[in-house]
């Protein structure tokens, strides 16, 4: 019932026309969340609230979990076998481990970006609207105006509306970043998960990204794993710093990088390590 | 510093001398090892085309073959025979293959199952292909056949004539299907292994993504893995049906030969291969020539299919 868990998961707040005022402080919820690689754990009990219509951004150190943490936000882990969790993480409110919501239906919910970007072999046109397509929308009419408000909303539509039928791979690699987020946001997911999405652009295309994730909070919930802690103090809201699989700490990122509370915070971000 | 290779100084350049020697003489033996390889197919083509090429003439393709001794004739029935067979086995191989491969790589990897099956293909691929013959002979001709003398046996009556008409209408005993079963065998693995080198060589980049906006499993296989392995797909089935088109002793014990224009898939069935294989053991030169006519002809249509293949699926 892909239907059920999109209308549960959209807040009246996700709408603009009936928009509440107060967005919910902690619209992702993760608790007592511990998770294995087989035998290998990979977090000890997390807890956090991640705030609505912000920015979170994860910063730690390789192989901390942050992308880990990310990546259960919409079970990307279930395709790795071998893996379980003991512990909770709600979205909205409802549990994503919960037996009766399909992975199908949070997946829609979520959009997500990835350090590499990933366009398909296939038109520009064809990436944008995959979401809908699996999703069985035909309306052409939907269709092309899901494609130019994606692309808009990617700050991309300028440069490629002449030429939406060429190959995606054509692109530039900051261009194809920005498509990928473009085909992210086409099925106006709840929360938009970035792992990295600039680690492998040149500084330009990653301002704009960066200038787009700042445009993206409006309207959605923004949670960006990132190695970069000037791109964490520049486009974020709160940071949370991760060190061995554990949340070391976790606040507005302007305490983060200014006054952090723990020492290894500041041994982090000062660059004594990491 | 009396080590030191540096190009300007004469130690070091004298090294530099001697590596860059060693390097020309490999280069020199490696391009004459290449070309040592090309000899054995650059005369078998050239003598293919030099004993087939007069031979070849549009009446090839539209006469049946000559009676020992005769001259004149030719091989369409044997060209038809081999299209026929061949698309049988293409038709039984490529979708048992490429779905084995898309269940072994996509919803299995590691189970008990899927690795059986990896080895199996591999041994399969080693397998004689007059073991294929024997084996399509065994449960398709045989069967075929003994029921027939059974049914013969039989107390005479209309029930025996309607027996004996649905027997002798089954589709087996010596003809195309048996002879496409055969082919299938053998084309089997080769479809299923290069099909799994091909999905493993989809990106996992793409699955991913397409997981990511909430793709199912036959989804992200159907619309992103499948359309990206095409092309490496394709290239395993031109191989396979290259080989097949060429394969004699499967035919023999299956499809037989016929002199005539098949009426139906249910009867001995000429092959090119078989006819070069007949024709070229005869004592008389005309058929020998046909024979070499023939095999000229299955090398054109092998790479014809092969290049249209190429062109049509090439990756955009």
């Amino acid at each position: 019932m892909p239907i059920s868990m999109e209308s549960e998961l959209k807040s009246p707040a996700a709408d603009p026309s009936t928009a509440s005022p107060e967005p919910r402080p902690d619209f992702i919820q993760v608790k007592d969340f511990n998770f294995f690689y087989g035998r290998k754990q990979a977090l000890f009990d997390i807890t956090m609230d991640i705030p609505e219509r912000q920015v979170t951004a994860f910063i730690g150190p390789s192989g901390c979990g942050k992308s880990t943490l990310l990546r259960n936000f919409n079970r990307m882990n279930d395709l790795i076998d071998g893996t379980h969790h003991t512990g909770d993480i709600t979205i909205n409110g409802r549990s994503i481990y919960d037996p009766k919501l399909e992975i199908i239906a949070l997946r829609r919910s979520i959009g997500m970006v990835f350090q590499k970007s990933n366009p398909f072999p296939k038109s520009i046109y064809e990436n944008i609207v995959y979401s809908l397509r699996i999703a069985g929308r035909r309306n052409r009419k939907f269709l092309d105006e899901t494609v130019e408000r994606s692309l808009r909303g990617a700050a991309l539509w300028d440069e490629v509306k002449d030429r939406l039928n060429e190959s995606a791979l054509g692109l530039s690699g900051g261009q194809m970043q920005r498509l990928c987020i473009a085909r992210a946001i086409a099925n106006n997911p709840e929360v938009l998960l970035m792992d990295e999405p600039c680690s492998a652009l040149d500084p330009i295309a990653t301002a704009k990204v960066e200038e787009l994730i700042h445009e993206l909070k409006k309207d959605f919930t923004i949670v960006i794993v990132t190695h970069n802690m000037q791109q964490a103090t520049r486009c974020s809201d709160r940071t949370a710093f991760f060190y061995l699989g554990r949340l070391i700490e976790f606040d507005t990122t302007e305490k983060i990088f200014s006054n952090p509370s723990q020492k290894q915070t500041e041994d982090y971000i000062t660059g004594r390590f990491g | 510093m009396a080590d030191t290779e540096h190009f300007f100084t004469a130690a070091g350049a004298h090294r530099a001398g001697i590596r860059s020697f060693g390097n020309k003489v490999l280069n020199v033996v490696c391009v004459a090892l290449a070309l040592l390889t090309l000899i054995p197919l650059v005369s078998i083509v050239f003598l293919v085309l030099k004993n087939g090429l007069p031979l070849l003439t549009p009446a090839i393709f539209t006469e049946l073959p000559p009676a020992a001794g005769q001259a004149g004739g030719g091989f369409g029935n044997a060209v038809v025979g081999t299209f026929q067979m061949v698309g049988i086995a293409l038709a039984i191989a490529a979708p048992l293959g490429i779905l084995s491969a898309v269940y072994i790589n996509e919803y299995a990897p590691t189970s008990r199952l899927s690795n059986t099956v990896r080895f199996v293909a591999k041994l399969l691929t080693g397998i004689p292909s007059i073991i294929c013959g024997v084996f399509a002979y065994a449960v398709i001709v045989l069967p075929k056949t003994g029921l027939i003398e059974a049914v013969q046996g039989w107390r005479e009556g209309w029930f025996r004539d309607i027996a004996l008409w649905i027997v002798t209408s089954l589709p087996s005993g010596f003809s195309a299907w048996a002879g496409g079963f055969a082919l299938s065998i053998l084309m089997l693995p080769t479809i299923l292994i290069t099909a799994e080198q091909a999905l493993l060589g989809v990106s996992k980049a793409y699955r991913e993504a397409s997981y990511g906006l909430g793709a199912t499993r036959f989804q992200t296989i159907w619309r992103i893995v499948l359309p990206d392995a095409v092309p490496a797909i394709m290239t395993g089935i031109m191989l396979s049906v290259a080989r097949a088109a060429g394969e004699t002793a499967p035919l023999i014990f299956t499809a037989l030969f016929s002199q005539f224009w098949a009426q139906s898939l249910n009867e001995p069935t000429a092959s090119l291969s078989v006819l070069i294989y007949n024709f070229s053991t005869l004592p008389y030169e005309h058929q020998q020539n046909m024979a070499w006519t023939a095999s000229l002809v299955l090398v054109i249509l092998v790479t014809i299919s092969n290049v249209t293949a190429q062109v049509v699926f090439r990756k955009r």
